[in-house]
């Protein structure tokens, strides 16, 4: 559970340090009057914080996925499914995604309509591509004998990678609906704020995505044999 | 002395949040069964969530009707019982009290009592209510499969809750069971993103944190806890279906079942169990923390006195928070564990005594010399104190390794977490209700039938489970069909089981008359005018009751002061609201 715990930990600071802005020590018993909120202004909008928050919730999601997969390491010792190469390829597209997504962002606070459409399409063809890719690296993964049902460490594999695949398919929903707002005649403006929380959701399943591989490749196992013996 | 009356835009801070009136319904439909107004889908929350608890009610007299008279009922089969069991627990947990405290109370009170309009995210909030909906149909759904429902006790510990020896194991219950749980939380995080957003976002001017009522802290704090302790079950969950549907081993390790091995092979129950208590124990506090937030408010309203030690009660529901996401390895001590490892957890969980004893002491001092009404929710929320109390004194008990493992698995744990998990919040949710349904009707529940339902209530659960704890040391098993007459059990309990099993039925019966009060008084209820209680806080200042689209008319409130703001010195009614902006100085003070 050291991966759930230190994700908590993380977690933990960010509201600690909200909290401490709170006037947690202030005596409201003795104050009247309308005091100002103690809040930055200007505050964040309503949806961008529902997102951080629900990043935080899939972030949850995951690490529970990661320690479950490091308990079994612990519990029952067994290799490490070979990555396909594919899966490297599928990462660089799901990069290529996310920086389409960033340049969509910088365009639509510029009202750069044409180059918001293109990047938004070049964004959505390479999310696709990494989910077909994805598919098909199933598709070799099984061929070569590593089954869902067989061997807890390539069932790991399907279900985290489909879990994350279901993600990006979400994304893409809001993606395809923020798009049609975008119809012409609408104003850039307006969506420009829709467009960011795509690049930042974007950019929160590419790192997600990255600390999984490190999972699955069995880099963090050193990190987190650190961190166990801290935790023990 | 001096009024200072505050103009609207006079030098008042912005708001966080443009103030918008929400959307319109549209037809009878859009109005009453798809709404977007979270009063609606409070009410609809709490529909559902009393609605499927009276199953759940049921069912806990179906399970002592076996234990109290073994061999009589025909009808309840082992098979059944465990099924009984399972479902009770299962429901009783997570689609009653969590529903109803985070979906119903939430939904209700978070809008109203921080002046807002509506939650921020309407839309996804009623796609909340009606994936809850749907859990509660998936669930309900699985009584009628072949097989039944899953019988697999309420923590689903594999590898048994997926073999055939288990109810529901090899059929469609298990499967249903877990379907339905997967929905309830997606369902919830729907929701739970906008309780939070909307305590973050959507306070009206001169509402800051420090001012909000501690009934929106409780419901804040859980929710933020159920938030990051729901994806724990979510993925055990998962994990789980997998391993029943497409044949995966997670949680499953090799197996011999009717001398023949099983395909499965390399699995990890004890994983399964790190990610359900990873879920169960915040759960605990989940359910809690509303409680703790909403008897609060009772008491210091009923008792006309300010809250003791305001900035304390929330620092200590934080610290709870944070607290009760590591303690959770305290429900597997017989499940082996290293001897530091359980000794950590004894220790974290002996020390959440210490911000819990904090409340009950600061409710204790509210109370001391207050001017108490003995109103129906002060009545629930004094019979609040004394059970949690009970409850949490056994817990301190369990909660060390030593004493747990001889006691763990006997009824003893049930008399435990029933006094501190069950009684203890249902007699606030049954406080609140006589204390918020004149807002939400516009008429009082009847005082007659409430009194019969509070005493019959407290009394017979005291009936039911003092008695309990007793069998339980005397060495009675939990989640035991039938006992007989066993060696090791020196005392015979039968007549005691007997008597308990007949104040749970009177128990049950009782609820059925509260049940009919809310249906009774919402037609022949005594008028209550806007603010019955004379309680400070916003919900009771809404220019129509029950509050009307929009909640606030023209323009949102300005808040004043804090929420607790009762019999203050000076002042020339026992309260002052908190949209007031009169000042009152001390005696003796110069202007």
């Amino acid at each position: 559970m050291s991966i759930v715990l230190a994700f908590l930990a993380l977690l933990v600071a960010a509201i600690g340090w909200w909290l401490a802005q709170q006037r947690l020590f202030s005596k409201p018993w003795l104050e009247t009057g309308i005091q100002p909120m103690t809040m930055d202004s200007p505050a964040t909008p309503p949806e961008t914080l529902g997102l951080w928050i629900f990043l935080a919730v899939v972030g949850a999601l995951f690490a529970m996925l990661g320690s479950a997969f490091v308990l079994q390491i612990d519990a029952t010792p067994w290799q490490l499914v070979p990555l396909p190469r594919l899966v490297w390829v599928n990462t660089g597209v799901l990069v290529l995604s996310s920086v389409f997504l960033q340049i969509a962002a910088i365009a639509a606070r510029h009202g750069e309509m044409r180059l918001l459409n293109l990047s938004l399409a070049a964004g959505g063809a390479s999310t696709l591509v990494f989910l077909v890719g994805q598919i098909t690296a199933w598709k070799v993964l099984t061929t070569s004998g590593h089954l869902l049902a067989g061997a807890p460490a390539a069932s790991f594999f399907y279900l985290i990678t489909g879990l994350h695949g279901l993600h990006i398919l979400g994304g893409m929903v809001a993606m395809g609906i923020v798009w049609l707002r975008l119809a012409p005649g609408s104003r850039p403006k307006q969506a420009h704020a829709a467009v960011a929380l795509c690049a930042l959701y974007w950019h929160a399943l590419l790192f997600i995505w990255i600390v999984l591989i490190a999972l699955f490749t069995g880099w963090g196992n050193e990190v987190l044999a650190l961190c166990r013996s801290v935790l023990r | 002395m001096g009024d200072i009356r505050h103009e609207a835009g006079a030098g008042l801070p912005p708001l966080e949040v443009p103030d918008v009136m929400p959307p319109h319904a549209h037809g009878w439909w859009g109005r009453y069964v798809f709404s977007q107004d979270a009063k609606y889908i409070a009410i609809q929350y709490a529909c559902t969530a009393l609605a499927i608890g009276l199953v759940a009610l049921v069912l806990s007299w179906l399970m002592r009707l076996q234990l109290g008279f073994p061999g009589i009922f025909d009808f309840i089969t082992p098979e059944a019982y465990y099924q009984f069991i399972t479902m009770h627990g299962m429901i009783m947990v997570i689609y009653l009290l969590t529903a109803i405290f985070l979906g119903g109370f939430g939904n209700y009170l978070i809008p109203l009592m921080v002046g807002a309009r509506d939650m921020v995210f309407p839309f996804v909030n009623m796609l909340s209510y009606w994936i809850y909906l749907l859990a509660v149909l998936v669930l309900v759904a699985s009584f009628f499969v072949p097989g039944g429902p899953t019988g697999a006790g309420w923590t689903l510990y594999p590898p048994q809750a997926i073999l055939s020896g288990t109810p529901g194991g090899q059929q469609a219950g298990i499967v249903l069971m877990l379907v339905s749980l997967i929905l309830f939380i997606i369902g919830f995080t729907m929701g739970g993103l906008n309780y939070v957003v909307t305590v973050l976002q959507a306070r009206t001017r001169g509402m800051t944190m420090m001012r909000l009522p501690l009934t929106v802290w409780g419901i804040f704090t859980a929710t933020v806890m159920a938030l990051l302790a729901f994806p724990a079950l979510f993925v055990a969950s998962v994990m789980m279906l997998f391993d029943r549907v497409l044949g995966t081993s997670f949680f499953m390790p090799m197996l011999v079942e009717m001398g023949e091995k099983l395909s499965y092979g390399g699995g990890s129950p004890i994983a399964f169990q790190h990610l359900f208590w990873f879920f169960g124990h915040p759960e605990v506090y989940i359910v809690a923390l509303p409680a703790f937030g909403i008897v609060s408010d009772l008491i210091a309203v009923h008792a006309r006195k300010n809250i003791f030690g305001y900035r304390m009660m929330v620092w200590a529901i934080v610290i709870i928070g944070a607290l009760s996401f590591v303690v959770w390895a305290h429900h597997m001590y017989v499940s082996g564990m290293h001897p530091w490892f359980g000794y950590f957890f004894a220790t974290t969980t002996l020390i959440i005594a210490v911000p819990t004893a904090i409340k009950v002491y600061n409710w204790v001092l509210t109370l001391w010399r207050g001017d108490i009404h003995l109103t129906l929710p002060m009545l629930f929320a004094l019979a609040f104190i004394v059970t949690f109390v009970n409850g949490g004194l056994t817990g301190l008990f369990l909660g060390n390794v030593v004493v747990d493992v001889p006691l763990s698995d006997t009824m003893f744990v049930v008399a435990h977490f029933h006094m501190v998990m069950g009684v203890a919040p249902i007699m606030v949710i049954f406080g609140a209700i006589y204390h918020w349904y004149p807002k939400i009707t516009g008429r009082m529940l009847n005082e007659a039938m409430g009194q019969i339902h509070f005493w019959v209530t407290f009394l017979g659960a005291y009936a039911i489970f003092f008695p309990m704890h007793y069998v339980g040391l005397v060495g009675v098993p939990r989640r035991y069909y039938e006992l007989g007459e066993p060696a090791f059990i020196s005392t015979p309990v039968g007549g005691l089981n007997a008597f308990i099993s007949v104040a749970a039925l009177i128990v049950g019966a009782a609820q059925i008359l509260f049940l009919f009060n809310l249906g009774w008084s919402l037609r022949h209820g005594r008028e209550s005018g806007p603010n019955p209680w004379r309680a400070t806080t916003l919900e009771w200042q809404t220019p129509q009751t029950p509050p009307r689209h929009g909640n606030w008319g023209e323009s949102l409130p300005l808040v004043y002061r804090w929420a607790y703001d009762y019999s203050v010195p000076g002042a020339a009614a026992d309260f002052i609201a908190q949209n007031d902006p009169v000042t009152i100085r001390p005696a003796g003070e110069q202007p």
